[in-house]
C-alpha cells in the first residue's frame, strides 16, 4: 500500500466507521428486522424471534390504517411540496428583482423560519389555529369571515399543516432559486427583449427552461422531507381527527417505539423508502424527457 | 408604480413570514390568560417574565437547556473532525476505489434515518445507551452532507501546497492539520453551524432515545409540556423562545457562512 493510500484509511476511518455501524448497518438490518416477528417478546429473550417472510407487508397492505397514514403523506407530500417550491420560487423573484431594496433583509427575514426549531414552530401554530382565541380566527373575524376549529376538523386539519410546512420551508428553496436565477446569463434576456418578449414571455421561455436543474434539485430534497413528516402532526393533532394527519412516519413510530412491534414497524420504515426512491427517480426522469 | 407593487408584495410576505414568531415573543412577556382575552392584545399590557420565571424555577426548563446544548456542542467539534478527514481524503489523497466509494456515499443520500432507526434503537439497547447523551450524539458524528461539503471545498485547494510540505519532510497529519485544515476555515464554519443547527433542531431522535424526562433537549420537552399546558399559552411560548432564540441568534449572527453552505449543497445536486 502506498503512503497516501495508507493515509487515506487513516483519515477516513473515523467517519466510516462511524456510518458503517450507525447507519448503513441498521439499513440492511432494518429490513432484516421487516421479515421477522420481533416484537416485545423478542425483546426480553432472542429465541422468541421468528422469520415470517413477507408477512408483515401483507399484514400491511391488508390494513386500513396503513392505508390512511400513506394517503395521508401523499396528500401532505403531493399538495404542500408543490405548494412550498412555487412560494419559493415567488419569493425568490421578488427578492432577486432588479428594482428591489434591502435585498439582503428581506431575504434574511424569509429564510428566519428554516433555521427556527420545528417543535416550538408546531406549538406556535398550534395556538394560532385555536378554534376560538387563535389570532388566525381573530383576523378573519375582523374582516367579516367565518374562521374554523383548524386542527380539530378532520377537513381542514392537514391543509392546516401543509400551511405551516409552506412557512417554514420556502425560505430553503429560495435561496437555492435565487442562487438559479443568478447565474442565468443576462444576455438571453436582451435577446428575448430584442424578440420582443414581455415579462411573462421572458419568466416563460428564459426563467423557467434556465432553472430546470434548480428545478430537480429543489424537488427531490422537498419530497424526500416531506415524505417524512412527523413532528408537525406529532405535536399538533396527534395524527387526529379522526386520523386524518397521521403520517407514515408517525404509523411506524407509534407501531415500533410505543408498541413494539419492531418487525411490522421496519416493514412500515421499508415501504415508506421505497417511495422516496420512487419519487426521487421520477423527478430525475421527468428532468432527462425535458 | 410597478415598483410600489412589487415592495407592498415584499412587505406583505415579510409581515406574514415575521408574524408568528412576533406573536410569541409578545405572548411570552404576558401574565397568564392575556393572550387569550378578547379583544385580543397584540402586546402585553404589562410586560413581565413571570413565565420565564416559571419555566426555569418551578419545570426546570434549564435543565434540558444544558442537555440540548451539550449534545449540540459535542457533536458539532466530533463531528467537524471526522467530516473534515474524511473530506480530506476524498478530495486530496489518492487511493483506489475513492470515486465509487464516494458515489455510493452520496446514492446513501436518499435513504431515509427512519429505516435504520428500529435496528439503532436496538444497537444503542445493546450497548447500554439508551436514555444517555451518547445515545443522541454517537449516530450524528459523522454524516455524508458534511463530508461532501468539506469535500468540494478542499478540491479547490492547489495540490502544490500538499507536495510543497510533503518535500519539506512534514507528515500526513501535519499536512493536514497546519496546512489545510487552516485554508479550511470558512467551510469549517458553515459545517459548524449547520451541525449544531440540525443538532439542535432534531426531535424524533431524542425523542426515541432519551426517555428519563431529566435528560430531555429542549424540543423534546416543549413537545412533552405541551400536553400538560395546552391551556398555558404564555407559558408554552416563553418555552418556545427559549428554544428558538439560540438558533435563530446564530443564524443572524452568522448568516454569511449558512448560506454560502447552502449554495455548495446545492450545486452538484
Amino acid at each position: 500500500m502506498s503512503r497516501e493510500a495508507r493515509a487515506a484509511l487513516f483519515f477516513l476511518a473515523p467517519a466510516l466507521f462511524v456510518l458503517v455501524l450507525f447507519f448503513f448497518i441498521p439499513v440492511i438490518a432494518g429490513f432484516a428486522l421487516s421479515v421477522t416477528d420481533f416484537d416485545l417478546y423478542a425483546i426480553g429473550d432472542i429465541h422468541n424471534l421468528r422469520f415470517v417472510a413477507l408477512r408483515n407487508y401483507m399484514t400491511l397492505l391488508r390494513s386500513d390504517i396503513f392505508w390512511t397514514a400513506f394517503v395521508n403523506t401523499l396528500y401532505f407530500s403531493l399538495i404542500g411540496g408543490p405548494l412550498t417550491v412555487a412560494t419559493s420560487l415567488l419569493a425568490s423573484l421578488l427578492v432577486n428583482a432588479k428594482a428591489a431594496r434591502f435585498k439582503a433583509l428581506f431575504r434574511t427575514i424569509y429564510f428566519a423560519p428554516v433555521v427556527t426549531t420545528l417543535v416550538a414552530v408546531a406549538i406556535i401554530f398550534r395556538f394560532l389555529y385555536h378554534g376560538r382565541f387563535g389570532m388566525i380566527n381573530r383576523a378573519l373575524d375582523a374582516i367579516g369571515l367565518q374562521g374554523a376549529d383548524w386542527l380539530g376538523d378532520p377537513r381542514w386539519a392537514m391543509p392546516a399543516i401543509i400551511l405551516v410546512a409552506v412557512w417554514k420551508n420556502f425560505g430553503y428553496n429560495m435561496i437555492i432559486f435565487i442562487a438559479g436565477l443568478q447565474n442565468i446569463p443576462e444576455e438571453l434576456y436582451e435577446a428575448a427583449r430584442i424578440d420582443g418578449a414581455g415579462a411573462w414571455k421572458q419568466f416563460r421561455h428564459v426563467t423557467l427552461p434556465m432553472l430546470g436543474p434548480t428545478f430537480l434539485f429543489v424537488g427531490i430534497v422537498t419530497a424526500i422531507g416531506y415524505l417524512q413528516l412527523f413532528a408537525e402532526p406529532y405535536v399538533m393533532t396527534k395524527g387526529g381527527p379522526l386520523n386524518r394527519t397521521l403520517s407514515a412516519v408517525m404509523l411506524m413510530y407509534e407501531e415500533g417505539f410505543k408498541w413494539w412491534r419492531m418487525g411490522y414497524a421496519a416493514a412500515i420504515a421499508f415501504l415508506l423508502f421505497l417511495v422516496i426512491a420512487a419519487a426521487t427517480l421520477l423527478q430525475m426522469r421527468m428532468q432527462e424527457r425535458r | 408604480m410597478k415598483k410600489v407593487l412589487l415592495h407592498a408584495a415584499l412587505i406583505a410576505g415579510g409581515l406574514l413570514t415575521l408574524f408568528p414568531l412576533l406573536w410569541m415573543l409578545a405572548a411570552s412577556f404576558m401574565s397568564n390568560g392575556e393572550a387569550t382575552t378578547y379583544p385580543p392584545h397584540v402586546l402585553p399590557h404589562a410586560a413581565t417574565l413571570e413565565q420565564y420565571r416559571q419555566l426555569f424555577v418551578r419545570l426546570n426548563i434549564g435543565r434540558a437547556f444544558f442537555s440540548s446544548a451539550t449534545i449540540a456542542i459535542i457533536t458539532t467539534l466530533f463531528s467537524l473532525l471526522f467530516n473534515s478527514m474524511a473530506g480530506y481524503a476524498f478530495a486530496k489523497l489518492r487511493f483506489r476505489g475513492r470515486e465509487r466509494m464516494f458515489g455510493l456515499l452520496l446514492a446513501a443520500l436518499v435513504i431515509p434515518a427512519q429505516v435504520g432507526m428500529l435496528p439503532l434503537f436496538l444497537l444503542m439497547k445493546s450497548l447500554g445507551l439508551v436514555n444517555t447523551y451518547w445515545g443522541v450524539i454517537i449516530p450524528s458524528l459523522a454524516s455524508v452532507f458534511g463530508i461532501f461539503l468539506i469535500r468540494q471545498f478542499m478540491l479547490s485547494i492547489p495540490q502544490e501546497l500538499l507536495e510543497a510540505a510533503r518535500i519539506d519532510g512534514a507528515g500526513e497529519w501535519r499536512i493536514y492539520w497546519s496546512v489545510v485544515l487552516p485554508l479550511a476555515r470558512p467551510i469549517l464554519a458553515t459545517l459548524a453551524i449547520f451541525t449544531f443547527m440540525t443538532t439542535w433542531n432534531d426531535f424524533m431522535w431524542p425523542l426515541i432515545v432519551l426517555s428519563d424526562q431529566s435528560r430531555y433537549t429542549l424540543p423534546v420537552s416543549l413537545a412533552n409540556l405541551v400536553g400538560e399546558h395546552a391551556q398555558d399559552v404564555e407559558l408554552m411560548m416563553a418555552g418556545s423562545v427559549v428554544t428558538v432564540l439560540p438558533v435563530l441568534a446564530l443564524f443572524l449572527f452568522l448568516q454569511r457562512y449558512y448560506i454560502a453552505g447552502l449554495m455548495v449543497g446545492s450545486v452538484k445536486g
